[in-house]
């Protein structure tokens, strides 16, 4: 491993002209941006619009039909450049091992690769779930936790890769107000903690204007509009508008009579 | 059917190549190994000791009408040793362990675990994979010898208290011995090595082709189950003949 790119605590990501189709339909329409180092970007956009599809071609999960990813400049396929950078995902189920219970979950990074001794491993899972305020839970299997907990487990098990790069997948999904706030907290924490560049996906409106450095707002497959919060607010497109400000509106009591 | 079979070729080619890294899941396959036998002990040694039985019963009668009742001991030693034991076990274990290892990878790939475990560089081939098949091809081998014993019991005791047959205990395993040949319970347990890849790399291909929710896993599981009994039968009329021109 590069130890100049091992030891820098957060990557730049650069997205060119990426396309993906499946089974002939197309969901990722020639998607370019960039995220600097140390950076919080959000990905906004409705259900379907091909976030989470974006998400997993940058880690590495899919393979782009066309367009290339740069991490740091270098190209996310080329041979070990996925290796060279330390990349984390919190899946938007958490996506825990559910055959082994909290601590094997956290630790299993570590474990697998044997980069630590057993000693050592246990005291590192241990620290990571106080960072996220889960004390004792080490013994507990996956079902036991709330989706909360399961949500701020995986953050644990992010952690313990000591990432360079964290994508979350809809992090606040599931959640109520109140953890989702914590949720929220825990990434800008992490980001003056460790300065780690963290790409966030997420329809959680609160979230995303709540972290964001940066916003970009998707719609079928393409980015619709980029910028600071402050900018995607005042962005005139109407598919931008409608969705940072469609809100609930309750039909008046005498519709809802005549409908019934 | 082109795309499922040269899958599973890839998957088995890989597990090979993951061959050498054995070492570093051993604790794995010895909780593959336990899970499976305590699993598949209990039926198995039901399912053998009246697979054996029920041979004597229909080839007992028949063999003492041209008084040939003597000769049931090797009839039914031979049948367990070389058919029945190897094809039975294969069946059983398919459908009571293949279907687990195509459920529990199934609903790994739908829930995203394998995805996680591809995001932290550890290899699904090498920890979950390697550790089934090997643990199987361990297993299944063992369970044939046991399933071999068992038979040969329960044959035994039909052929001694069934007056139609009409012989001891001592002179079934009497001609038994006579027969059998450990050439022959090798021909089964060479056949129940490749019946237990077979199972091991079906079940995890097609675990690991899962698609879509609960049904997806459903699916998966039956054309675990399925397929591996298919290829199973197609196998041993192969592996038999082809064992048979190592015999005398």
């Amino acid at each position: 491993m590069n130890s100049t790119a091992n030891q820098q605590q957060s990557v730049s990501v650069e997205v060119h002209g990426l396309r993906k189709s499946y089974n002939g339909v197309e969901v990722l329409h020639g998607i370019s941006l960039e995220v600097a180092r140390g950076e919080v970007f959000v990905i906004m956009g409705p259900s379907g619009s091909g976030k989470s599809v974006l998400l997993k071609h940058i880690i590495g999960l899919e393979t782009p039909d066309a367009g290339e990813i740069l991490i740091e400049g270098e190209r996310i396929d080329a041979e070990g450049v996925a290796d060279k950078y330390r990349m984390a995902m919190v899946f938007q189920s958490g996506a825990l091992l559910n055959s082994l219970n909290v601590g094997e979950n956290v630790g299993l990074y570590l474990r697998e690769h044997r980069l630590k001794p057993p000693a050592e491993i246990d005291r590192i899972v241990r620290e990571k779930l106080e960072l996220l305020g889960l004390k004792g839970v080490e013994g507990k299997s996956p079902g036991e936790l709330s989706g909360g907990m399961k949500k701020r487990v995986a953050i644990a098990r992010a952690l313990v890769i000591d990432p360079q790069l964290i994508l979350y997948d809809e992090p606040t999904s599931e959640l109520d107000p109140l953890m989702a706030v914590t949720i929220g907290e825990e990434i800008l924490d992490l980001k003056e903690r460790i300065q780690v560049t963290s790409i966030v996906v997420t329809h959680d409106r609160d979230l995303a204007f709540g972290v964001a450095d940066r916003i970009a707002v998707m719609n079928e497959g393409k980015v619709i509009a980029i910028g600071t919060p402050a900018e995607v607010k005042r962005n005139p497109e109407p598919l931008v508008q409608r969705f940072l400000t469609v809100d609930f509106k309750p039909q008046p009591q005498e519709t809802y009579a005549k409908h019934t | 059917m082109f795309q499922s079979i040269g899958e599973m070729v890839v998957l088995f080619l890989r597990t090979l190549q993951a061959l050498p890294k054995l070492w570093r899941q051993k604790q794995k396959v010895f909780d593959q190994l336990f899970e499976i036998g305590n699993a598949s002990l209990l039926m198995a040694c039901i399912l053998s000791l009246f697979i054996g039985g029920v041979i004597s019963l229909q080839t007992g009668p028949l063999l003492a009408k041209y008084g040939l009742s003597g000769s049931i001991g090797g009839g039914v030693g031979t049948a367990m040793c070389k058919e029945l034991g190897p094809v039975m076990m294969a069946i059983l274990i398919a459908g009571r362990i293949g279907s687990a290892m195509a459920a529990e990878i199934g609903s790994m790939r739908v829930y995203q675990e394998i995805d996680a475990l591809r995001t932290m560089n550890i290899n699904p081939i090498h920890y979950l994979v390697l550790p089934r098949i090997v643990a199987i091809s361990v297993a299944l081998p063992m369970l044939v010898i046991f399933s071999i014993l068992v038979g040969w019991f329960g044959g035994a005791m039909v052929a001694a208290g069934n007056e139609k047959i009409g012989i001891t205990v001592q002179a079934f395993f009497s001609n038994l011995r006579q027969v059998v040949e450990f050439a022959d319970v090798m021909h089964g347990l060479i056949k129940s090595f490749v019946f237990a890849v077979t199972i091991g790399v079906v079940s995890c291909a097609q675990g690991l082709q899962t698609i879509g929710g609960p049904r997806g896993i459903g699916r998966s599981v039956t054309k675990a189950v399925v397929n591996s009994i298919v290829l199973i039968l197609i196998f041993d009329y192969f592996l038999t003949r082809f064992l048979l021109y190592f015999e005398k």
